[in-house]
């Protein structure tokens, strides 16, 4: 990515001083800030981010993937989340990078922001990005039996997959709601 | 009866045998052809008797997948599909994509270009609220409610029809300015509609609004506190009515709304009733900025070029053509009824001058070679738009909530990674903390007033 300058955001300052080599970039394309920080630290940072009155980013405004294979960019995939603060009326994007591309994974953040619920279902859905301590990391937009992530860049947008048969329902389902 | 019993009281329960009198959970499912959950949710509900005690919400299979298709197209060919996200407001949608994609571009539009986007937002917001309030009245069965906001509504769709020339597939916003400005006399028009509008939205105030039988259906039923409707990323009217004021017309302005005065509606205890009369005051609100607008609209040519100097319509061609154009601009092509307000003036008058962004008026495609270059360079594979690389986050205040876009430029001619952060996906996700606990028959109450649109939520 060019077009990008290095910024004092006082949430990226704080993000900086806090984590220091964690924070692997921090830039802002068009007013909008950024930090990529680490896997390993990713919900550390989301932790801090939200509890940190300075920071008290308490929205999670949506939560998304995108697959750089074109870009030829290492590690392959990216998550971002973006967040709001309502204390300070301010957005803020983060990324991190899942290192490993064959089996993609990073911890999820539901703990922390409930709103990252479904939105973390459906980047296992469609990147086949994995997130660990998920409560119910299941398909959401397909169904149980498709093949493969639909948005990754090698899907071929015009690929078919056979309807399965119809599934029947167990009476004993498990309830696999989550509460906390 | 004690004298019959021969075993031990207390090992009744495990050695007796199952009876007709034993309960147990009765797991139903309701959709995806159920009437009222409009097409592909399927709501999985364990039942105590009446009592909705579990519930999994499956949201279905519509499959558009309008993100693939955001990435094999051009920038300006996903205006079609944007019109599909949401398809009862689908202007938002248009303003919203293409209000990414200036950022993108870093563009600024035109002042009138403006007004006009907040007026059609706000008319997409009273049908998309007229639509919601009617088909949740109808379902509690209350059907001369819904006959009644139809009829408002048809009077806003007839406005949208002579607009964009369509009543759904719209895709009348462009990046760089919208499709064609406003046709003579439709500002006029608009005034009269909102009157006849009001006046069915005021007859259904009369019939649901101290409605006992409404009122019981409604009131108290499906609650959510603030702070859980917050920590589910809800947004929009289901997340006023519980008494937070977030809206983002007024916490983070875009457009002309900071230099429009209106109130932003609140709830006290987020219930559908209180989503009902949120959605109610939120139409007035509308109506108030659109009327606003009507006055405050700027007249005149505002085209300016790159400077900042006015620059009339024929003076581009013409500097193309080294003056020889004198009898060729004699020569003019009537475009479609449907493009009324895409003649050059009027076109030039609310777009960006920006040959590599704004397609030409229709009439100047017809009728000189500038024009007809300049419309294949923007339609052609893999030419037209191309935004600097990089990546932004636009959002705007719809109807539902907030809707965002995350997109990634590659700085090719198409998009790398189009995002769309759906109001109602995050509202579904909270939806089976509103009805558990409740009867079964709330749970319709309920769903209708989370509006939620299938094509927005499964993109």
């Amino acid at each position: 990515m060019t077009d990008v300058t290095l910024t004092e955001h006082p949430a990226l300052v704080r993000l900086r001083a806090q984590f220091g080599d964690a924070v692997l970039e921090t830039h802002a394309h068009r007013g909008d800030h950024t930090a990529v920080v680490a896997p390993e630290r990713y919900h550390d940072v989301m932790r801090f981010l939200h509890d940190d009155p300075e920071c008290d980013y308490d929205f999670l405004t949506d939560l998304t993937a995108w697959d750089r294979l074109r870009m030829e960019l290492a590690p392959r995939f990216e998550v971002v989340v973006h967040l709001y603060s309502t204390s300070r009326n301010d957005r803020l994007r983060i990324k991190t990078r899942p290192t490993d591309d064959e089996a993609p994974a990073v911890d999820s953040i539901v703990d922390i922001y409930r709103a990252a619920n479904w939105p973390e279902r459906e980047v296992w859905d469609m990147f086949g990005i994995r997130f660990h301590g998920h409560p119910n990391l299941k398909r959401i937009l397909m169904y149980e039996e498709f093949v493969g992530h639909p948005l990754r860049k090698d899907y071929p947008v015009n690929k078919r997959q056979p309807l399965v048969e119809e599934r029947p329902i167990p009476d004993d389902r498990p309830s696999t709601l989550f509460y906390t | 009866m004690s004298d019959v019993v021969t075993t031990p009281p207390a090992a009744a329960p495990e050695t007796a045998p199952e009876s007709a009198l034993t309960t147990r959970d009765m797991l139903l499912n309701m959709g995806p052809s159920h009437p009222a959950m409009h097409g592909v949710i399927r709501i999985l509900a364990s039942l105590d008797g009446e009592k909705v005690i579990h519930s999994d919400i499956e949201i279905g299979y519509l499959h558009r997948g309008f993100e693939k298709d955001s990435e094999v197209v051009g920038w300006g060919q996903v205006f079609p599909y944007t019109d599909r996200l949401n398809y009862v407001s689908p202007l938002i949608n248009n303003v919203c994509y293409a209000m990414g994609v200036e950022k993108l571009l870093d563009l600024q539009t035109t002042e009138r270009c403006q007004y006009i986007r907040v007026i059609i937002s706000e008319i997409s917001r009273i049908t998309d609220h007229l639509t919601c309030i009617a088909a949740s009245s109808m379902e509690l069965g209350a059907m001369t409610g819904f006959i009644y906001l139809m009829k408002a509504r048809e009077y806003l769709y007839e406005l949208v029809e002579e607009l964009t020339g369509a009543r759904l597939t719209v895709s009348y916003v462009k990046v760089g300015g919208v499709k064609a400005d406003l046709p003579d006399g439709w500002l006029e028009r608009l005034e009269k509609a909102l009157d006849l509008a009001v006046l069915e939205i005021k007859e259904v105030d009369r019939l649901l609004t101290r409605n006992r039988i409404f009122i019981d259906r409604v009131k108290d039923v499906g609650i959510i506190s603030a702070e859980e409707a917050w920590s589910l990323g809800f947004t929009g009217p289901v997340l006023r009515s519980t008494g937070r004021a977030r809206d983002l017309r007024k916490d983070e302005p875009y457009l002309v709304y900071d230099r429009l005065d209106f109130d932003v509606p609140v709830g006290a205890v987020g219930d559908n009733y209180d989503r009902y009369l949120v959605r109610m005051e939120e139409m007035h609100q509308s109506i108030r900025i659109i009327r606003q607008c009507i006055k405050q609209i700027p007249d005149g040519p505002v085209r300016v070029d790159l400077t900042g100097r006015p620059l009339s319509g024929a003076e581009m061609v013409d500097s193309a053509k080294m003056g020889m154009t004198a009898d060729l601009l004699l020569r003019t092509v009537r475009p479609d009824p449907t493009l009324d307000g895409a003649d050059r003036l009027h076109a030039r008058r609310v777009n960006v001058n920006d040959k590599s962004v704004v397609l030409p008026p229709k009439e100047d495609t017809y009728s000189n070679i500038e024009g007809l270059m300049n419309h294949f360079m923007l339609i052609m594979e893999g030419e037209g738009l191309k935004p600097p690389p990089g990546e932004i986050y636009i959002a705007n205040e719809a109807a539902n909530g907030e809707l965002g876009f995350y997109m990634v430029s590659d700085g090719s001619g198409r998009a790398y990674r189009v995002h769309c952060r759906p109001p109602c996906y995050y509202l579904m996700q909270g939806l089976d903390r509103m009805i558990e606990g409740g009867m079964i028959a709330d749970v319709i109450a309920t769903f209708g007033t989370i509006n939620m649109i299938a094509g927005e939520l499964d993109r």
